[in-house]
C-alpha cells in the first residue's frame, strides 16, 4: 500500500480513508505494508506495518519549504532531481521512489495498491521491478483540485501515465470515474467505482453540551436556522456560490444564518464578499477547528451544504448526516451518489440552492423527513464492504487468474 | 339465468404536474402548471401530446372498431376533469373521440371528483362540490348521467360507501383485497354495510394485473401472455359466479405496456375470444349491477386503495411532507372558497390533485422499489418544495385579494 498520510498525520479525508480501509482489509486477511512518505509514530495501526520513506517529521512531507500546493511544484521529472534534495516535493517523491524500490527487491508484493498522483511513480516503479498488479485509487485527480482552472501540467501528465500503466483502477465515485475517462481518455471497463464508506464508531458516542456556539444557540431559539460547511476554502469547493447563495436566500427570508467552518486560501475574499453583499453579520467564520469544536460545528448547523466545484466524494456531508443534519450537495460531489434523502444541485445555481435552503428552514416537515430519512442511508456502505471489494479486486489480478 | 360477464373499467387521468417553481418565482409568477422546459416530464402539454400519440388516440380507434364489431362489448371509463383540461387543449380530437364511445350507448361514465383528489379525507364539503363539477363536466360533454361512484385510487371505506349511497348512487368501485375478503371471491356484486341501495364492485387484482403490471414482464412465467390462455384464466376464475371485475388505468394500453409489446392486438382477440361462447357477454358497471343482486355485505371500516402491496394510502399520506402539504392546503378552503376568484379556486383545487403528494412518497426508500414510483421530480424533495412554494403563493394571492391574513401557518 503506497500512501502518503494516516491519521493522526494527516491533512485531509486521503489519510482517514486509507487508515480505514486498511484496518478492514487487515481483518479479510490481508498482510499490508504501507509506506508514507514521514517518519512518525502512529497510534492503533497495529494491523500493517507502516514504513517510513524518509527521515522527514509528518509536517514536512510535501518538502522542507512548506505545504504542498501544486502551483509552486517544480516542473520537472524524477530524473532531474537530486536524491538528497528534500527541499521540495519533488524530493520527498523520489525518496520515496527510491524506498520503495529498495522495499520491494526484498519483499515481493501480490498486489501494489497505490493512493492518488502522489504515490504513482513509486507504484509504477515497484510494478517494473516485481511484476506484480498495480491498482491505482484514485481519491481526486489534478482536475479536481484545481476547481474551474486547469491544474499543473506535470501532475497531470503524472496521473496519465499512472492511469495508463495501472492494472486496474479505483475511483472512488462515478464522477471521478467519468472524469478519468472523459480527461485522461482510460477506458471505462479498466475502472471500478468503490465509494468510500464512514466509520461511525470512530466517532465516537458524544453528549453535546450547546455551550461551544452560544451565540448561534441563541439564535436557534429565535427561530433562525443555521446552514454550514465544513471545509477547506479553496476554489474546488464553490463556496463564493454558496455565499452568492446565502445572499439571495435573505432577500426572500432571513431568519438564516451560515456557519463557515475552515480556512483556506479564499477566506479573506469570502469575508469581503459577505461584506459586498450585505450579509456579514449573518455569516460566522471560525477558522481552522479540530475536535470538540469541529464535532460541534455539526451539532450546531440545522443543514450542511457541500457546494464543491469537484468532489470526487466528499467523507464531510456523511459526517454531517450522522449528526443529524439536512443535507444539500452538488450534483458535482460524489457522495451524493450513494444518498437519496438529500437535495442536489448545479453548483452554480445559487437561486436553487437558496430556495432549497429556505424551503428547509421553513417547513418543518421537510427538515425532518430529510434529517430523518438520510439517517438509513449514510452508514450502509461500510469499510468491510470497501474491503470485500478490494479484496475480490487483488485476487482477480493475480497471475493466471481468471479475469 | 343472466350471462357470465367481464365488467372492463378503465381510468383516464392526467394530473397538471407543477413546474420547477422556485421561492423566487412565489409571489412573482402565478404560471405553477406551466413548465417552459421541453426535456422534462413536468411539462404537461409535452406528456399530454406524447400519451394521446402512444395510448389515447390508438385505443379509442381500438375500442371504438370492437364496440362496433361486438354490440355485446362495453366499457366503463372514468375520465377525470384534469385530463378534460388538457386534452381540449392539446389534443381535441382525442376528446371528440370519447364522445363517439359514449355515443354508441355501449360505454359507461363513471363518477369521480373533477380533479382526481384526496378531498373526502379532509373536506367533505369541498368533496361534493368537486363531485359535482365533475357530474356537470360530464353532462356537458357527453350528455350522460353518471350513477356509479369511483374515488381517487380506488380509496374507499364503509364510511364512502354510505355517503355515496344517501348521495344516491346506485354502485361504487373498491379493490378486491384479500385481507378484506377474506374466503369470498370478488366476483360478485356485494352491499356496504349500513346502506339501502348501493352496490359494491371489486377488483380482481389477479387478473387486472395480468394486463396492467405484468404482460410485458419478459421474466414473468407467463409472458407472452396469448388472448386464449388468458381467456381460459376468466374462464377457470368466473366458475360459479357471474362476473369478472378488470379495473385499470387506461393508459395500460399503449403508455404502461407500449404497442411493440403486442397489448392492442392481445386486447382485439381477447375480447373476440371471449364473446365467442354465447355464455359469456360484457357488462358496463350499472349494468352488472342491475343484473345482478348483492351475495353479501363486505365491510371495510379502514380505507383500502388499489396501491401498492399494503392496499392503504401511505404512497400519498405515508410521510410528514405529504401531510404538511395538505393540511396547509386544506387549511385555506374557506379563504379561497370566500375570494369568488376562479382562476384562484381553480389552481388551489388543481394542488389537490393526488399525484402531487404521490411524488412526494419516500416509501421506495425503504422498499428500494425505485421504479414502482414514477415521478417527474429528481427526488420527493424537490417535489415538496415546488409544490410547496407554489402553494405560499396561492397564499399570497389570498392575502392580496382579502387584505389580511398571513403568508405563514
Amino acid at each position: 500500500m503506497l500512501g502518503w498520510e494516516l491519521p493522526p498525520h494527516n491533512s485531509g479525508g486521503l489519510g482517514v480513508a486509507c487508515y480505514h480501509m486498511s484496518k478492514a482489509l487487515a481483518l479479510k486477511g490481508a498482510s499490508i505494508d504501507f509506506v508514507v512518505p514521514y517518519d512518525a509514530y502512529h497510534p492503533n495501526a497495529e494491523f500493517m506495518t507502516i514504513h517510513a520513506a524518509t527521515k522527514l517529521g509528518p509536517l514536512d512531507r510535501y518538502g522542507l519549504m512548506g505545504a504542498y500546493d501544486s502551483k509552486y511544484l517544480r516542473r520537472i521529472g524524477l530524473d532531474e532531481v537530486e536524491a538528497n534534495d528534500l527541499k521540495d516535493m519533488r524530493g520527498v517523491q523520489k525518496h520515496y521512489v527510491k524506498f520503495v524500490e529498495h522495499f520491494v527487491k526484498n519483499n515481493k508484493p501480490d498486489a501494489i495498491h497505490a493512493h492518488d498522483w502522489l504515490t504513482m511513480e513509486a507504484g509504477m516503479r515497484a510494478k517494473e521491478l516485481t511484476d506484480a498488479p498495480l491498482i491505482v485509487h484514485v481519491h481526486a485527480t489534478e482536475f479536481d483540485r484545481s476547481g474551474e482552472s486547469y491544474g499543473n501540467p506535470l501532475v497531470h501528465e503524472i496521473e496519465y501515465q499512472g492511469l495508463m500503466m495501472a492494472d486496474r483502477i479505483i475511483a472512488v465515485s462515478t464522477i471521478t470515474k467519468n472524469i478519468i475517462i472523459q480527461r485522461y481518455g482510460i477506458p471505462a471497463d479498466k475502472i471500478e467505482v468503490i465509494y468510500n464508506a464512514i466509520d461511525v464508531a470512530s466517532l465516537g458516542e458524544y453528549e453535546y453540551d450547546q455551550r461551544t456556539y452560544r451565540y448561534l444557540e441563541e439564535l436557534k431559539s429565535e427561530g433562525y436556522t443555521v446552514v454550514s460547511t465544513i471545509t477547506r476554502f479553496t476554489i474546488q469547493k464553490g463556496l463564493t456560490h454558496f455565499i452568492r447563495a446565502a445572499a439571495r436566500a435573505c432577500e426572500k427570508y432571513d431568519k438564516l444564518v451560515f456557519l463557515l467552518a475552515g480556512d483556506g486560501e479564499q477566506r479573506d475574499e469570502l469575508i469581503r464578499l459577505s461584506a459586498d453583499l450585505g450579509i456579514s453579520d449573518k455569516v460566522f467564520f471560525t477558522g481552522f477547528i479540530r475536535g470538540k469544536q469541529w464535532r460541534d460545528a455539526y451539532h450546531v448547523a440545522d443543514i450542511f451544504v457541500m457546494s464543491s466545484v469537484s468532489e470526487p466524494f466528499g467523507l464531510t456531508a456523511l459526517e454531517a448526516a450522522h449528526y443529524g443534519n439536512a443535507l444539500i450537495i452538488t450534483k458535482q460531489s460524489g457522495v451524493g451518489e450513494i444518498l437519496h434523502s438529500i437535495f442536489r444541485y448545479d453548483f452554480w445555481d445559487v437561486d436553487a440552492l437558496a430556495d432549497q435552503m429556505i424551503g428547509i428552514a421553513t417547513s418543518p416537515a421537510l427538515s425532518s423527513e430529510l434529517r430523518n430519512n438520510v439517517q438509513h442511508e449514510y452508514a450502509r456502505i461500510s469499510w468491510h464492504d470497501v474491503a470485500n471489494q478490494c479484496m475480490a479486486l487483488y485476487s482477480r489480478m493475480r497471475k493466471g487468474a481468471i479475469v | 339465468m343472466s350471462k357470465r360477464g367481464i365488467v372492463l373499467y378503465l381510468h383516464v387521468h392526467q394530473p397538471w404536474r407543477v413546474r420547477q417553481y422556485s421561492i423566487f418565482d412565489t409571489a412573482e409568477a402565478h404560471d405553477y402548471f406551466d413548465e417552459k422546459a421541453q426535456d422534462t416530464d413536468r411539462n404537461n402539454e409535452k406528456v399530454l401530446r406524447k400519451v394521446a400519440d402512444k395510448s389515447y388516440r390508438p385505443m379509442n380507434a381500438l375500442l371504438e372498431k370492437l364496440l362496433k364489431k361486438h354490440p355485446e362489448f362495453k366499457v366503463s371509463l372514468s375520465i377525470t376533469g384534469t385530463f378534460i383540461e388538457q386534452a381540449e387543449q392539446w389534443a381535441p380530437d382525442v376528446i371528440e373521440s370519447f364522445k363517439r364511445l359514449v355515443t354508441t350507448g355501449q360505454v359507461e361514465i363513471v363518477s369521480e371528483t373533477y380533479y382526481h383528489s384526496l378531498a373526502f379525507f379532509y373536506s367533505r364539503d369541498e368533496f361534493e362540490r368537486q363531485v359535482e363539477l365533475h357530474r356537470k363536466k360530464i353532462r356537458e360533454l357527453f350528455g350522460v348521467e353518471t350513477s356509479v361512484f369511483r374515488n381517487t385510487e380506488l380509496s374507499y371505506n364503509d364510511e364512502l360507501g354510505q355517503w355515496a349511497d344517501s348521495y344516491g348512487f346506485k354502485g361504487i368501485l373498491a379493490e378486491g383485497w384479500d385481507p378484506v375478503l377474506e374466503w369470498r371471491s370478488p366476483n360478485h356484486v356485494y352491499r356496504p354495510p349500513n346502506t339501502k341501495n348501493i352496490s359494491l364492485l371489486l377488483k380482481n387484482y389477479r387478473l387486472s394485473d395480468d394486463l396492467a403490471f405484468r404482460f410485458s414482464n419478459q421474466a414473468w412465467s407467463e409472458w407472452p401472455l396469448t388472448a386464449d390462455r388468458y381467456s381460459e384464466w376468466i374462464n377457470a376464475a368466473i366458475e360459479n359466479s357471474p362476473l369478472i371485475n378488470l379495473f385499470m388505468d387506461y393508459e395500460t394500453f399503449g403508455e404502461h405496456q407500449w404497442e411493440d409489446t403486442g397489448i392492442f392486438n392481445f386486447f382485439e382477440s381477447f375480447v373476440g375470444t371471449w364473446l365467442q361462447n354465447p355464455e359469456n357477454t360484457f357488462y358496463t358497471v350499472s349494468e352488472a349491477i342491475e343484473s345482478n343482486k348483492p351475495a353479501g355485505e363486505i365491510g371495510m371500516p379502514h380505507t383500502v386503495t388499489w396501491a401498492d402491496t399494503e392496499r392503504d394510502l401511505t404512497a400519498w399520506l405515508g410521510n410528514s411532507m405529504q401531510q404538511e402539504a395538505l393540511r396547509h392546503l386544506y387549511a385555506l378552503e374557506s379563504a379561497i372558497m370566500r375570494s369568488d376568484d376562479i382562476a384562484l379556486i381553480g389552481d388551489w383545487r388543481r394542488l389537490q390533485t393526488s399525484d402531487h403528494v404521490y411524488y412526494m412518497c419516500t416509501k421506495w426508500f425503504t422498499d428500494g422499489d425505485v421504479h414502482a414510483y414514477f415521478s417527474p421530480y429528481s427526488s420527493p424533495y424537490d417535489a415538496f418544495l415546488y409544490f410547496m412554494n407554489a402553494l405560499r403563493d396561492v397564499r399570497y394571492r389570498l392575502m392580496l385579494d382579502q387584505k389580511h391574513g398571513g403568508l405563514h401557518g
